[in-house]
């Protein structure tokens, strides 16, 4: 019995103790499009500094984001890869009226790790063994990359070649871990990557217009909302490193 | 349709290679299991039981670098003129062998254990060879433990989803399998496919459950019925 309340003491205690790192700041959940993950590592860790605030981020594709959020996931942020998502919560009635907007401008980019140079050129050959793309589904860069593959007119001869990740840092993974040798992947996810990497032009894929949007969940979370703010603001310099343009 | 049709059929051929890949392997070794006195025993059978316990995440992130090109089982593939097997057909029935080892192994040795040696030992002295022996004294003995063995396995493999999606790739007919498809449909948010191919798999692994308890039983019972005539 002696043992137990001293056991019951000590387990309050550290509970005391270990709750006031929660309670200190407000926390507001984010959903986060696969190729923003890294940034927002990046992002979360400076907002937190200078605020007191606490951001809780997830990451996957756009898509299954965005079925999640339809399907009532609380979350009080939506950090998408494209617009169209966010317009369609939007006109779904679950954002907040007017807070969505254009927080990166997303580029593809063609990765060979293990290459010394990559172009065009090496997509219309078939000397590699698998170019990894996102699911064209669900992740707009996945998208990016099949309009990028029709534009060539390569959409056919190179299927049978095409690895699918579930989000754009599955198909990062995969060429990571040398089981492709080429991959269709965004430039954020490249800042520190070795090898080839030949920028995709523009004028092969519409542009990934990456939209955030505050979510009705998190109308009244002031740390959402703070970092809605931090996003259009201080968070610009942090984004174009990674290698975004900024609208 | 016909994209989801593929998926079932590939998912068929992925489960029944798996599973007779499994019963030649997984014989030999839950016999030794059952057999042996040696002090590693309790270390094979951990070994043999870790997928039990492991996040098929675990085995998935191992294989995708093991399968590499340059990874230990993507180099013995190469040596033999392969290239890498992420993305196969063959790297998804590796991940799958590991995968299912457990619920093919564990049966066999359950069933094998139970058999009384000297049976075995009166076969013998009949002059009933090492074969002989495993062939009319232990298979007949061991079969519901085989049957269980094989259905346990079979539908493991069937339902099985960490794994392939981290080394699969999601290549339709080659490793777009059915619990990645119904993943796919999902995500897409097809849900009407997805209700088709999920109600189907239930309704599927349904049936072969209770075709292997019917079949179990109706064998428990035979036994009792010979042991009381004897």
């Amino acid at each position: 019995m002696i043992f137990f309340s001293s056991f019951l003491a000590a387990f309050t205690f550290a509970l005391v103790a270990w709750m006031p790192a929660y309670a200190a700041g407000e926390t507001a959940y984010a959903a986060v499009a696969a190729n923003f993950t890294r940034p927002m590592q990046r992002l979360t860790k400076q907002f937190e500094r200078q605020t007191g605030y606490v951001i809780r981020t997830s990451s996957a594709s756009t898509g299954a984001l965005f079925a999640q959020i339809s399907h009532g996931a609380p979350y009080d942020l939506f950090l998408a890869a494209d617009a169209a998502r966010p317009g369609r919560l939007e006109q779904a009635g679950l954002t907040v009226p007017g807070s969505r907007f254009t927080y990166a401008i997303g580029e593809l980019v063609l990765w060979a790790p293990r290459r010394g140079t990559v172009s065009e050129q090496v997509l219309k050959q078939d000397d590699f063994d698998h170019l990894a793309i996102a699911d064209p589904r669900t992740a707009p860069y996945g998208a990016a990359a099949k309009q990028v593959l029709v534009s060539l007119h390569l959409w056919p001869a190179i299927a049978p070649r095409l690895v699918r990740g579930e989000s754009i840092n599955q198909a990062y993974q995969f060429v990571v871990s040398g089981n492709a040798a080429l991959g269709l992947v965004a430039r954020s996810q490249l800042v520190a990557a070795r090898g080839a990497t030949w920028p995709v032009p523009q004028k092969l894929y519409r542009p990934l217009t990456q939209q955030a949007v505050l979510l009705k969940h998190g109308q009244d979370n002031p740390s959402a909302r703070a970092f809605m703010q931090y996003l259009k603001t201080k968070a610009r310099s942090i984004i174009a490193r990674f290698g975004y343009r900024l609208p | 349709m016909n994209a989801d049709l593929n998926a079932v059929w590939l998912t068929l051929q992925l489960a029944g290679l798996t599973t007779l890949i499994l019963l030649i392997l997984g014989t030999p070794l839950a016999w030794w299991l059952a057999r042996t006195r040696s002090p590693f025993k309790p270390v094979v059978l951990a070994l043999t039981a870790l997928p039990v316990v492991l996040p098929p995440t675990v085995i998935g992130f191992y294989l995708l670098l093991a399968l590499a090109p340059d990874g230990p089982i993507g180099r013995i593939s190469r040596a033999l003129g392969g290239g890498g097997l992420a993305f196969t057909f063959t790297g998804l029935v590796i991940g799958s062998v590991m995968y299912s080892l457990p619920f093919v192994v564990q049966p066999l040795y359950n069933a094998f254990a139970a058999i009384d040696s000297r049976m075995l030992e009166a076969a013998a002295t009949m002059r009933a060879g090492p074969l002989d022996r495993f062939r009319s004294v232990v298979l007949p003995l061991a079969r519901p433990g085989i049957i269980t063995a094989a259905g346990l396995g079979f539908a493991h493999t069937v339902g099985e989803f960490g794994v392939v999606l981290m080394i699969g790739g999601n290549i339709p007919g080659k490793t777009r399998v059915l619990s990645v498809a119904i993943y796919d449909h999902v995500e897409a948010l097809n849900y009407g496919q997805a209700n088709l191919l999920s109600a189907g798999i239930i309704g599927w692994a349904f049936v072969l459950l209770i075709l292997l308890y019917a079949l179990n039983h109706r064998r428990v019972r035979q036994v009792q019925r010979i042991r009381r005539t004897a």
